[in-house]
């Protein structure tokens, strides 16, 4: 089973992705998930969680997330705060919305540090510095077990129209910056 | 849980659309609802379902929890379906209702978000709402996760609306753990589901060409009468639940068990108890401890009231030593759940080796590990270790 961790702040739509790629992963893709926010009273711009859980049979697991294998920063000032690698399994994955390169970052432990500037797509793309979807389309970049088209019809599905076209092109952008670079 | 293979709808739901589904996909004539986390999104969903024209429902959004069960009983003595949601604080609100429509046999469908009390306020999952009105006369089914909620939903109307039963039910499942978690979810078709719920004709339904007394009263000389039907009827509704599952995983392909499930019982030394959410968890630990070798079971208790008692007496000759998950407490004796099976185990002398482990108070993890301890425990019982007969799991101190 694969456990994603999504860090951003409240209004940002960290579990929205995290929703979407459960649906991408599950309804369109060749596996189960399972998608649950940090439970609790929502806030706009406090720390809040996501979780997507992503297995090849039924999950019944109903415990809460503690060890994870990648985990997703769409607000990378939370990073002052907020311990983005608690539970981050050895060899696991920390994708960072930022301008900053990956050795910029100094974590303690074996991560895979992935960077990408999803704020300056949403920026193009939606017009709004909403960078959750631009870093849906970066995760299924780095990621093998989640393709970008079952993303989209994720999309298709689970937002509101009117968000749906400017959204599939944040994350494609994202996608092929991300492919691009290596 | 669902198998992907065998599905043809396939959604990605939370617990509380998956319920707003299941009562879509029964017709009910009447919802009236007071929204209060963690139910709220079953409202939501079931007010935009009817504003869009999607189901054709009347849609009462009352003023208080106590009012949606006076509506829903006046919808039922009129011979509509009536389908309402509520949780902890709100499902304390209308107890006084809850009497009035299990006495007066109205087949009213329910949906509890298992939150706990207050106070101290919380808005977390626990079992205390729904254990708390045991004595209602309601059926209580609890549920593993959407799935099953959304099927219960279902089923739930054919089991209340028996001739044989014609009592309320009340589908329990947890709070956040479920109702906010996003699952794979099969939503049935809206014809599979028309001809395994006909149309609700009520027994007990105002005719003006058969005029009847309605007034909520009955003597002394009677009253005791209506007590011994609404026993015989609980009664009855053991083999009318065992039946209407048969059906619907007949026609569904999925089957719940009745009032119990057992998970890799056959051969255990020890066995877990538990109801809700609990169960999907403990399914990983068993597993695990199986393959170490260990001889584990795990009981679902699904179906509280009725209580299948039966089952419980026959299971003490099987195994070793049980121990009881409850996500409540009687205070001042022990968990609600515990007391019923102990009770249940009495004529055996088995009571010694059960353990009532107090547990997920207001929404606090109950984790693999935990589970595991709990095995453990039980394993030491069974070799002469001391253990307390209540322990309260993942305290703090």
């Amino acid at each position: 089973m694969i456990e994603v961790r999504w860090h951003a702040r409240g209004g940002q739509g960290g579990f929205t992705a995290a929703r979407l790629l459960g649906l991408a992963a599950s309804v369109y893709g060749n596996n189960y998930a399972q998608a649950f926010p940090s439970f609790g009273p929502e806030r706009r711009g406090a720390p809040v969680l996501g979780f997507t859980r992503i297995d090849n049979k039924p999950i019944t697991d109903h415990s809460q997330v503690y060890t994870c294998d990648s985990v997703v920063v769409i607000d990378e000032t939370l990073m002052e705060t907020v311990d983005v690698t608690k539970g981050l399994k050895d060899g696991g994955k920390i994708l960072i919305n930022t301008r900053l390169s990956p050795d910029s970052f100094k974590f303690k432990g074996n991560f895979k540090v992935i960077t990408v500037d999803a704020t300056t797509i949403a920026m193009e793309e939606l017009g709004a510095p909403i960078a959750n979807t631009a870093m849906l389309g970066a995760f299924a970049a780095v990621n093998d077990f989640i393709d970008l088209n079952s993303i989209l019809q994720a999309v298709d599905k689970g937002m509101p129209e009117s968000l749906r076209q400017t959204n599939k092109k944040a994350i494609e952008h994202a996608y092929k910056v991300i492919r691009g670079v290596e | 849980m669902i198998n992907k293979s065998k599905s043809s709808n396939l959604d990605f739901l939370n617990g509380d659309e998956a319920v707003a589904y299941g009562a879509k996909l029964c017709r009910p004539h009447v919802i009236p609802v007071y929204p209060i986390t963690p139910q709220t999104i079953v409202v939501e969903r079931i007010s935009e379902f009817v504003a869009n024209k999607l189901m054709d429902c009347e849609y009462i959004h009352v003023e208080s929890e106590h009012s949606a069960m006076c509506a829903a009983m006046g919808a039922s003595l009129v011979g509509a379906r009536a389908f309402t949601a509520t949780s902890s604080q709100g499902l304390a609100y209308m107890h006084e209702m809850l009497h009035y429509v299990s006495g007066s046999r109205f087949p009213i469908v329910m949906m509890n978000a298992n939150r706990t009390l207050a106070a101290p306020w919380n808005i977390f999952g626990d079992q205390r709402d729904s254990l708390a009105q045991r004595d209602t006369g309601w059926i209580q089914v609890y549920v593993e996760n959407g799935q099953e909620a959304l099927d219960m939903i279902i089923q739930a109307y054919a089991i209340a609306e028996d001739d044989r039963v014609y009592t309320p039910v009340m589908v329990n499942i947890d709070g956040f753990v479920n109702t906010h978690t996003y699952e794979l979810v099969d939503i049935p078709q809206q014809n599979d589901v028309d001809e395994f719920l006909p149309p609700f004709k009520s027994k007990n339904a105002i005719d003006f060409n058969h005029p009847r007394s309605f007034c909520m009263t009955a003597s002394t000389e009677w009253n005791m009468e209506f007590r011994y039907q609404q026993q015989q009827a609980m009664d009855n509704a053991k083999k009318v639940i065992e039946e209407v599952d048969k059906k619907f995983g007949d026609k569904f392909g999925r089957y719940y068990g009745g009032l119990v499930e057992e998970y890799r019982c056959a051969d255990a030394e020890v066995i877990l108890v538990g109801m809700g959410s609990i169960i999907g968890t403990s399914r990983i630990v068993v597993d695990k401890m199986r393959d170490m070798g260990l001889k584990v079971g795990l009981v679902k208790l699904r179906f509280y009231r009725p209580f299948p008692v039966e089952y419980f007496k026959g299971l003490s000759n099987r195994v070793k030593a049980m121990g009881i998950i409850d996500r409540d407490i009687s205070f001042g004796y022990e968990g609600a759940v515990a007391s019923d099976i102990k009770s249940a185990l009495a004529s055996s002398g088995f009571c010694s080796k059960v353990i009532n482990f107090i547990a997920g108070i207001a929404g606090r993890d109950i984790t693999k590990e935990y589970i595991e301890e709990m095995y453990n425990k039980l394993f030491g019982l069974t070799q002469g270790h001391d253990e307390k007969e209540l322990q309260f799991i993942g305290l703090r101190w």
